[in-house]
């Protein structure tokens, strides 16, 4: 056996890469990722990746960014040091709003970004995990893991026939820089 | 399929022939891989002048006190304010049309939104130096924010719409920030892949380690998506906060219901004239014709016509209501605004915001860069007189005449004003060199649907109406970037 570890099929047409991704399912052979310049859209319910519940986690943190908001106001304006302005009430929640409101938005947009590049491991400074560095110009490209599926001719094959304009045998898993 | 064919009546969003994916990477990074050429230093030479200026009036202001400013005891806001206002408001239009284009699913905006997004936050920074310079003790502005302090703690007042207006514009800045940078993550990482040596190690620390997974672009887009449904209505809060500044204070001219609205229109119309200004040139000398078509420019000036006479209504509003209200208060402030020593100043806000960009109506006028151009600069020119005329002319003439007063701008006032447009402008030019200017991305993404070359496909096909591929080709004739000779031979 080789020292294949992955086999990547370049492909130069978003369309042409949704028909190879087809023709390697037919064929029963598994996906390791997909790299691409741009968005693809379809391409989750084809490799059968579940709906992203970022939503939640946004709605979550902005909730707590409600809470807090009210929480804090209330402690300040209402509890420790309340003030008497024109014998007005000291939880005069309508004035309380716009600043609930700014805290909401600062909440939510803060947490689900933080929570994206967690779960992505998207951080400053960290060593890039390209596999080709075309894939972000102008190249679609299939990775597929060669240990999981020992038999290369046969998948150049399949790429070949669905339109990829280049493959490549990588013996190491990312470019490295340097 | 991933890409389908948009209806053919539908005016292309990127030009030129032979386009690829690479082409639109190599068009777009041109000013970033090379050298800039002499347009772009004497603009940045001008700009860097002017932001020098900008360093000088305000350490000036911090080292003697705004004392040095035209501020007198009846007008004490004037330029700081009106300056702090136009800038939040041309700031505005860079939200607008990242975010609430993107929810209405306009495409067009793929290609002009990095570039607004980038006004958007240097435009909020010009404004912000206006809040700390104009403190008097700018070393002390911690005191606007609830920090615990040994003054018992005395906290902030939060039924103050000053307060509100700290929260307002730092979400807002923050926010826009991390939606701009969110969205520059997959450009940075084409550059990063392009680049060679330091420049290389620069843009891998700047791109997070992007990599273009299927993973990281759904959630990518997932992200975006509420990023524009929250800043949507936070982008119409910061204004409308803005006006309540003015709003719920008892000052005649500025007490009235009207302004949360009325400035929001305002802030639109300022800020989609100032993105027509930056990218009329940028399109120019960055030679990107290809993407920022005259559909785009077309699209901004009917966007300009629509908020210009949003502006108008309100402006006469205002002025019925004043009358309506029956109070002599009010009646003297708007009579004093249109007809008092300071008519010369409502009168050009008149003419710059609400007559001249009805000119846009005619085609003509709408489809010609020149003019175009010079309406945006008109435009801002006039916005800025409309939150002159709100500050000054309501304060200039308080209850006690014997106090009435005209207010005349100190060299520090001009200075921090015109510096505030260099530091602009420096800022924009910097970002021009060191980050793609267009979405490559999300332009990537037209290719396929909205491109003239994609649409042209069809046409050769024939698998279009005729009657409707006429009407296309005819659409083509304004287009600056496909030469009038090509669209004829295609007719034929």
């Amino acid at each position: 056996m080789s020292n294949i570890k992955y086999i990547l099929g370049h492909f130069e047409d978003p369309d042409d890469l949704m028909h190879g991704i087809d023709k390697l399912q037919e064929n029963s052979v598994s996906i390791y990722d997909v790299y691409t310049p741009m968005p693809i859209h379809g391409i989750e319910d084809k490799l059968g990746i579940k709906r992203s519940r970022l939503g939640k986690v946004a709605f979550g943190f902005g909730l707590t960014g409600t809470i807090t908001a009210i929480s804090m106001i209330t402690y300040m304006l209402v509890i420790d040091w309340p003030m008497n302005i024109g014998g007005k009430p000291h939880f005069a929640l309508p004035d309380f709003i716009p600043i609930m409101f700014e805290l909401t938005v600062l909440f939510a947009a803060f947490g689900m970004v933080g929570t994206y590049f967690f779960v992505n491991h998207l951080a400053p400074g960290r060593a890039p995990r390209v596999m080709d560095l075309r894939a972000t110009n102008d190249r679609f490209v299939i990775a597929i893991d060669a240990r999981a599926n020992p038999y290369p001719d046969k998948i150049d094959n399949i790429l070949k026939e669905a339109g990829a304009v280049e493959i490549k045998h990588n013996e190491r898993k990312y470019v490295s820089y340097e | 399929m991933s890409s389908h064919h948009e209806s053919i009546l539908r005016e292309p969003l990127v030009t030129g022939e032979n386009i690829t994916y690479s082409k639109v990477t190599e068009d777009i990074l041109v000013p970033v891989e090379n050298k800039p050429n002499k347009a772009w230093w004497i603009g940045f030479i001008v700009s860097a002048i002017g932001a020098g200026l900008w360093v000088f009036s305000v350490s000036w202001t911090f080292w003697f006190g705004i004392g040095e400013w035209g501020l007198n005891k009846t007008v004490g806001w004037a330029w700081d304010i009106t300056g702090f206002v136009w800038w939040v408001g041309i700031g505005h239009a860079g939200t607008l049309i990242s975010a609430v284009l993107l929810l209405f699913r306009q495409n067009w905006r793929n290609s002009i939104n990095r570039s607004a997004e980038a006004m958007t936050i240097f435009a909020v920074i010009c404004a912000a130096t206006y809040i700390i310079s104009h403190m008097g003790r700018p070393w002390l502005f911690t005191w606007a924010l609830p920090l615990p302090n040994q003054f018992g703690s005395l906290w902030v007042n939060f039924n103050s719409p000053l307060v509100w207006d700290v929260f307002a514009i730092s979400t807002y800045f923050s926010v826009s920030l991390v939606f701009w940078y969110t969205g520059l993550l997959p450009d940075i990482a084409t550059i990063r892949d392009r680049a060679m040596g330091t420049r290389r190690r620069v843009y891998s620390i700047l791109s997070f380690g992007w990599n273009g997974s299927v993973k990281t672009w759904q959630r990518f887009e997932l992200v975006s998506l509420i990023l524009a449904g929250v800043s949507t209505p936070l982008v119409l809060s910061v204004h409308t906060i803005v006006s309540m500044d003015f709003a719920t204070s008892l000052v005649p001219g500025w007490h009235t219901t009207i302004f949360p609205p009325y400035f929001v229109a305002g802030a639109i119309f300022s800020g989609f004239a100032m993105v027509q200004t930056l990218l009329l040139i940028t399109r120019k000398v960055m030679n990107f014709e290809n993407y920022i078509t005259m559909f785009h420019i077309e699209s901004m000036n009917k966007i300009i016509i629509l908020t210009g006479s949003i502006v108008g209504v309100a402006y006469l509003t205002e002025l019925f209501i004043a009358w309506y209200s029956g109070v002599e208060y009010e009646q003297y402030a708007f009579l004093n605004r249109v007809s008092g020593p300071y008519w010369w100043a409502y009168w050009i806000m008149m003419t710059c915001n609400v007559i001249s960009p009805q000119l846009f109506w005619f085609k003509k006028i709408r489809t010609s860069i020149a003019l175009s151009w010079i309406l945006s600069i008109v435009v801002n020119i006039g916005m800025w007189f409309e939150r002159f005329v709100i500050i000054v002319t309501s304060l200039h003439r308080d209850y006690l005449p014997s106090s009435w007063v005209m207010f005349y701008p100190s060299w520090v006032d001009v200075g921090v004003f015109i510096g505030s447009i260099g530091v602009f402008f420096t800022l924009f030019l910097l970002f021009l060199r060191v980050l793609p200017a267009i979405a490559m991305a999300e332009v990537k993404l037209l290719l396929k649907s909205s491109s003239d070359q994609a649409k042209k496909k069809l046409i050769a096909e024939q698998v279009v109406d005729s009657g409707e591929a006429e009407y296309y080709l005819e659409s083509l004739e304004k287009y600056d970037s496909i030469s009038p000779k090509v669209a004829e031979f295609q007719k034929v």
